[in-house]
């Protein structure tokens, strides 16, 4: 038997209204809500809502040969609790079928694993509990902000209890290997690693309306042809994409819910493939090799890497203030300045600041509500000196904090001079050999 | 190929931003092979010394020219022609006092142009101006007679006269370049006699050249000029390559905002004043200076008096040269709160010595730079919150810093020349 992990990434960002340094100290309401309404809106009547009407026919018509599965982030089920609660009871309805499981992520959709691994914990038991409180099941696997991977996150994830993830087939971690294997974590074995099989990911996600790919008009036919061409020792295919694909990025005059309605069909029928759950395929499939990947991923870009999100320093320096209050944060209940604590860590506002898309002017980012990187970075960074005034009143500064700090600061600077020392130990040894 | 090209100044006797550029774009002519420029400029004759070449035309003008073999600071020689005419240029009030105090033969007739080579037209030039104008394009006349050439390139309203009888003489094909229209130097009450000669000189051209779409809608609208025979062609700057290294160490805790150029209608000063006094409501570690001069210096001086911030807000009076490099090395930011600016070099020169800037939307230079902050020149809100936060994130002034150096350095005057060329190509096809 060959699977297909047809999964789907949902998140809306709360992004911010325009907030100018007069405001600063004297209006702590940070959001565009007319912005993120109507973006919403659009997009649930025109991608969610209907998508989600055909699974559920096609999960009626196929039965337990399609099933999908889903990561909704923290801050787009809130924004569907404020502006649209009918999909959140689409969503339980696919649930009740039983052919749909619900993967783990952090509740912020944060990059909190590039720097902290006990606030990105915490987010993800938060976004567990919701998600099992919803939809009734506990989800078993985890998958990262933007696909986001190392050796160490996955070691950490299973810590937590979680047997797989989800992450990027990134060409540079798999070599000569292919992506349609089931793999494992370098430093925990039984941690099961599903990868992106970004080629046939992007034919549906990016090219599908693209008149000028050679393979254009992509039919549900042509999709089932391609999986029988694969290597027949190949097991499993893994589809990851954004919900958004169908009806919002690709439009649906485009056809792509036609697409999606036959997809099932075709494949059942021609293909020795059915669709199935993350937690099953790691059920039934045995893994047939590491994947070291010493360095993050994630699925963004030809570099597979993080510097959309932190590769300038005016990303960096807005991280570094951001997580700088998380101590204090460790120390305040108030529940307002935890949700905007929340809303502050999306990696949409450190995407808005990125720099990279300067050269080939394309828009990268949908709903960008920036003009570019600047300006994102100036509004972000005035929202971040509002939110770590009050933050700093609601924990003020006492000696023995500071000394705390003091030493924590210490503590960093010496590991990373420990890191420092070994990275240079370890070549010192590479030479002598 | 051989141009004959018509300016109104050239460095090193006039440094003005219409100057500067002409002397980058022939420069970067001149780097492309099999193409000469004859550039020819008006200039009144104190000067005895000079090896003076006299013409007498048919009309009874007397036409004194002198062709100097000006070495550039690259390959070719540059044909580079005086030519007698009683109209001066001159920028600032100290120049035009030197020249004043030589003894020129004739009725001189001085005119003030300012950083851009435009002329802020008041009127008390008088009928004068306009026969005088008329006159160089007599001279213009005379000299396309006596010399060989394909293509005329005329630079800016004055010149336009010069580059139709140069037309009318030898029937090659015209390209006028317009650096700025009466309707930027005026703030819309545009002087009718001007507003006559440029449009005489975009419709007697074969080609147009704008430095900028802003300046070419202008163009196009205001001059109901057919929009096929508009290209915009973008200024350029001289690369610096130590610039931001260069940085004056200064008071860390002080930061210096800078608005330079002239205090007039078009250059916007008053909203500078209006976002500084917005700013320092926020703020204190911080000073703002105006740097330049012009008509609207008095009631700018008692606007930051009533607003009492004078304490933090300084006028320099008008800078040239090496004081200009060196405000820009104690700046922290400069501000361009142009009103309407064709095309705006001063931003460039700012980046390349690593200084962060804001530009209007209303500037030409606004459509081809990334690295800058963008604002509508009338949004004081949007301009004191940028300049707050270049001021107080130091990650978003240092990428902008790089990132704009850079970007400054790429705008090469090379490109700018190959593009005036495939102009005169297409022109030359056509005839």
């Amino acid at each position: 038997m060959k699977y297909i992990c047809f999964y789907f990434q949902i998140h809306q960002p709360f992004r911010f209204r325009n907030y100018s340094f007069f405001d600063i100290g004297k209006d702590h309401y940070y959001y565009n809500d007319y912005l993120n309404e109507s973006v919403l809106q659009k997009v649930v009547q025109k991608s969610y809502l209907p998508t989600n009407t055909l699974m559920l026919k096609l999960i009626k018509e196929h039965g337990s040969k399609f099933k999908i599965s889903f990561s909704i982030s923290g801050s787009a089920l809130d924004q569907f609790e404020l502006y649209a609660p009918e999909v959140i009871e689409s969503f339980k309805q696919l649930a009740q079928t039983g052919n749909v499981e619900f993967l783990a992520e952090t509740s912020a959709h944060s990059l909190a694993s590039q720097i902290d691994f006990s606030i990105f914990k915490k987010q993800i038991q938060q976004h567990a509990l919701r998600i099992e409180q919803l939809f009734g099941v506990k989800p078993k696997i985890f998958r990262n902000t933007e696909l986001i991977y190392s050796d160490q996150i996955g070691a950490e994830i299973y810590k937590m209890g979680f047997k797989g993830m989800l992450t990027e087939g990134a060409k540079h971690i798999l070599g000569w290997k292919s992506p349609n294997y089931l793999y494992y974590n370098a430093m925990q074995p039984k941690m099961k690693l599903l990868l992106k099989n970004y080629k046939l990911s992007d034919d549906i996600a990016f090219r599908f309306s693209n008149k000028n790919w050679d393979q254009y008009p992509l039919t549900a036919e042509k999709f089932a042809f391609w999986l029988t061409e694969l290597n027949p020792k190949e097991e499993v295919v893994n589809l990851f994409l954004d919900y958004e694909t169908f009806g919002e990025h690709q439009w649906a005059d485009s056809g792509i819910f036609n697409f999606l309605e036959s997809l099932p069909r075709a494949v059942i029928k021609n293909t020795p493939f059915t669709f199935e759950t993350p937690s099953a395929i790691i059920k039934k499939l045995q893994p047939v090799a590491v994947i070291n990947v010493p360095h993050a991923i994630s699925w963004a870009d030809e570099e597979r890497d993080l510097t959309a999100w932190l590769g300038n320093c005016m990303q960096n320096e807005a991280f570094r203030k951001l997580y700088g209050l998380s101590p204090k944060i460790d120390q305040i209940n108030d529940p307002k300045l935890l949700q905007d604590w929340e809303y502050l860590q999306a990696s949409d506002h450190f995407y808005y600041m990125s720099t990279k898309w300067f050269t080939d002017g394309e828009v990268h980012a949908y709903f960008n509500p920036y003009k570019d990187p600047y300006e994102a970075f100036i509004n972000y960074m005035n929202v971040l000196t509002d939110f770590a005034g009050r933050v700093n009143s609601f924990v003020p500064d006492t000696s023995e904090n500071k000394e705390i700090n003091r030493l924590n600061g210490m503590l960093i600077e010496k590991i990373t001079e420990i890191e420092r020392l070994k990275e240079q130990l370890k070549r010192m040894k590479k030479k002598v050999s | 190929m051989k141009i004959l090209m018509f300016g109104w100044e050239f460095p090193p006797h006039i440094s003005g931003g219409l100057g500067t550029a002409c002397y980058g774009l022939t420069k970067g002519l001149s780097k492309i092979p099999g193409l000469e420029v004859l550039f020819v400029v008006p200039k009144s004759f104190g000067d005895e010394n000079q090896q003076a070449v006299e013409l007498l035309g048919a009309n009874q003008i007397p036409v004194k020219i002198t062709q100097i073999e000006r070495e550039l600071k690259f390959s070719k020689k540059l044909h580079y022609i005086e030519a007698g005419s009683n109209l001066v240029p001159y920028t600032t009030p100290e120049e035009y006092f030197n020249l004043s105090q030589k003894k020129l033969k004739g009725k001189n007739i001085y005119i003030e142009t300012n950083a851009e080579g435009c002329i802020p037209f008041s009127g008390k030039y008088g009928a004068n101006l306009y026969q005088e104008i008329y006159n160089y394009g007599l001279v213009a006349a005379q000299i396309a007679k006596n010399y060989e050439f394909d293509v005329i390139h005329a630079h800016d309203w004055l010149t336009y006269p010069a580059g139709m009888a140069a037309k009318q003489v030898s029937g090659k094909p015209l390209v006028v370049h317009v650096h700025a229209t009466d309707f930027d130097r005026s703030g819309g009450s545009v002087n009718p006699s001007v507003y006559r000669i440029e449009k005489e000189g975009l419709d007697a051209a074969d080609a147009i050249i704008t430095v900028s779409n802003l300046t070419r809608n202008i163009v196009i609208n205001n001059y109901k000029i057919k929009p096929t025979k508009v290209t915009t062609v973008y200024n350029a700057v001289e690369p610096v390559h130590n610039g931001h290294q260069n940085h004056i160490g200064k008071a860390d805790n002080e930061k210096v905002v800078t608005f330079l150029g002239r205090i007039t209608m078009q250059k916007g000063p008053e909203y500078f004043i209006e976002a500084a006094n917005k700013v320092l409501k926020n703020m204190d570690n911080v000073r703002f200076v105006m740097a330049g001069s012009g008509d609207m210096m008095d009631k700018m001086v008692e606007r930051a008096a009533s607003l009492g911030i004078m304490d933090k807000f300084h006028f320099t009076g008008f800078l040239k040269g090496e004081d200009v490099f060196k405000m820009f090395a104690h700046s922290d930011l400069y501000i361009m709160p142009s009103v309407s600016e064709p095309f705006g070099i001063s931003p460039l020169e700012a980046m390349q010595t690593g200084v962060p800037v804001i530009i209007s939307k209303q500037s030409g230079v606004s459509e081809i730079l990334k690295h800058a902050i963008k604002i509508d020149f009338w949004d004081i809100d949007k301009m004191a919150n940028a300049i707050y936060a270049i001021l107080n994130y130091p990650a978003l002034s240092k990428t902008i810093i790089e990132n704009g150096w850079e970007e400054a350095n790429n705008l090469r005057w090379d490109e700018s020349a190959q593009q005036v060329h495939e102009v005169y190509q297409t022109v030359l096809s056509k005839t």
